[in-house]
């Protein structure tokens, strides 16, 4: 048994982990990081990657808005395999009733300085001729981007190093407490402060916390280029993700720099288990084909699934856990992580170096009152 | 004589006996390669039974067809990388 010492530790090596390694350590802090398996290989390599501003909530919207904003300015930096590309989004309009969803969202985002634009039914087929003809149109958000999250999540990971961190990958944490993280092997890494950054997993380190599996399928096909040029998601999707309890599957296709697609997406709750369920797949493609047909036709070579972590007022934890002292959590980001990681870096160091946040951060505490805050 | 069947591979019109593969008649055509690799190597047909995906081409404008799979149609029009 040995035991070093660290400001912070860290569990959880994914998306969200890193972010908040990068940002902590670059404020002068001695961070520890621990994986029980890779680099970015939780929900973090499972995810689409997709950034993208959202409009769920006002708190879901400051978050997402002022993540995009940070992404931007790190996409500086990224390296060359992050495939960060400002490539926007495409909220695709069947009918008139999601074209007037259209422009409610282009008046929520448009008054909030997000640069909109709608496309009626030619201009989206000028966009996207791949689409099926009678759409009814569509809003572009060109801001929003698409990036590979594990290279990402490695990337910042290496800013952190490079500010002293330590990291600790192959080394499952089987107790974490506020005083530090117990390895498996044994070791102890004592900290002043730890936080439990393990996505989906967290609950099982911190028993009691609001956080869910919520499973989902991605499809990735051999190489098109050109056949899709924005992230293109239906706006029935709306209807079907929010809907807590039962299974949904949705349009949502996002161009990848190889020329490949990524085609999502399904949410199902309740399942453990990792296997691929070939009844929601096929529900999943076939939804997929009603908007794109010849999608049919293109070759897919790989299918895989992965789990959300999802709260019930789909806003993440940021902040100290309520009863547990020097304890802080950095979960629950639901299908938003891989966008809302960097608010969320800044959030957590803003409450732990007592700085002035950027945007408030009472919606994302975790002592909040979730099952009102859902009803709301 | 068998029927023959006349299509096009990457440019010029080739006849293959009815029957054939595009595999076939890329090879009548004596196309320089099939595919290029994501690493930019030449490409030809490996197993030719639908498994390698080595003997990909684009036919009647759909890349990423197994050319050993995929019986010749008339005035089919495949293309080849070069
Ligand atoms: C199908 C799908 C599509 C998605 N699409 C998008 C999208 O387009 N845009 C977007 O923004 N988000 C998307 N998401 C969500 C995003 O992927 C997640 O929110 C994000 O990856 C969460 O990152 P994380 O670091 O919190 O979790 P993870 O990446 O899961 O990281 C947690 C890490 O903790 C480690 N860990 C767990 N337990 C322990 C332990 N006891 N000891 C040590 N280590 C431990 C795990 O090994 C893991 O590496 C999607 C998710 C899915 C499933
Ligand atoms: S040669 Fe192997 S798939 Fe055609």
């Amino acid at each position: 048994m040995s035991s070093s010492s660290y400001d912070i530790v860290i569990v959880g090596a994914g998306i969200v982990g890193a972010a908040c390694a990068a940002e902590l350590a670059r404020a002068g802090l001695g961070v520890a990081v621990v994986e029980a398996g890779s680099i970015g290989g939780g929900a973090t390599a499972a995810g689409m990657g997709h950034i993208v501003v959202m409009d769920d909530s006002e708190a879901q919207f400051a978050l997402t808005k002022y993540s995009q904003d940070l992404w931007r300015e790190l996409a500086r930096e990224l390296p060359h395999d992050s495939e960060y590309e400002e490539c926007g989004t495409l909220w695709v309009a069947a009918d008139d009733e999601e074209m007037a969803e259209v422009h409610r969202k282009k008046e929520f985002y448009g008054s909030r300085g997000v640069r909109v634009e709608a496309l009626d039914e030619k201009a989206l087929r000028g966009a996207e001729p791949n689409l099926r003809e009678g759409l009814a149109g569509a809003l572009l958000v060109p801001a929003d981007s698409v990036t590979y999250p594990p290279c990402s999540a490695r990337y910042l990971l290496e800013q952190a190093q490079s500010f002293g961190a330590q990291l600790f990958i192959g080394k499952p944490v089987v107790e974490l407490t506020g005083n530090g993280a117990k390895l498996s092997d044994g070791n102890f890494i004592s900290a002043g402060i730890s936080v439990n950054a393990a996505g989906s997993w967290s609950p099982e380190l911190t028993p009691g916390l609001n956080v869910q599996k919520r499973k989902g399928h991605l499809v990735i096909t051999d190489r098109y280029p050109g056949y899709v040029r924005h992230q293109l998601v239906e706006l029935g999707y709306l209807k079907s993700a929010h809907s807590i309890s039962s299974d949904s599957v949705a349009f949502n296709v996002q161009p990848r720099a190889t020329g490949q697609l990524l085609i999502g997406s399904s949410r199902q709750y309740g399942v453990e288990d990792k296997g691929v369920d070939h009844h929601i797949l096929r529900r999943m493609i076939d939804r997929a084909c009603e908007y794109m047909p010849r999608l049919s036709k293109l070759s897919a070579v790989r299918v895989w699934t992965g789990f959300r972590a999802a709260t019930p007022d789909k806003l993440p934890l940021i902040g100290p856990h309520p009863e547990i002292k020097n304890l802080f959590l950095a979960t629950g980001h639901e299908g938003l992580g891989i966008t809302t990681s960097l608010g969320t870096a800044k959030l957590l160091s803003d409450q732990i170096l007592k700085r002035a946040p950027v945007i408030p951060v009472e919606p994302y505490l975790p002592g909040r009152d979730h099952q009102e805050a859902a009803h709301a | 004589m068998p029927e023959m069947i006349t299509l096009k591979v990457n440019g010029e019109i080739v006849e293959v006996a009815k029957g054939s593969m595009v595999s076939s008649a890329v090879a009548v055509a004596g196309a320089k390669m099939f595919r290029r690799s994501v690493s930019g190597e030449p490409r030809y047909p490996l197993c030719g039974m639908g498994i390698c995906f080595e003997c990909r081409v684009t036919i009647d404008g759909q890349p990423h067809c197994r050319s050993c799979q995929i019986p010749c149609r008339q005035w089919m029009v495949v293309v080849t990388d070069d």
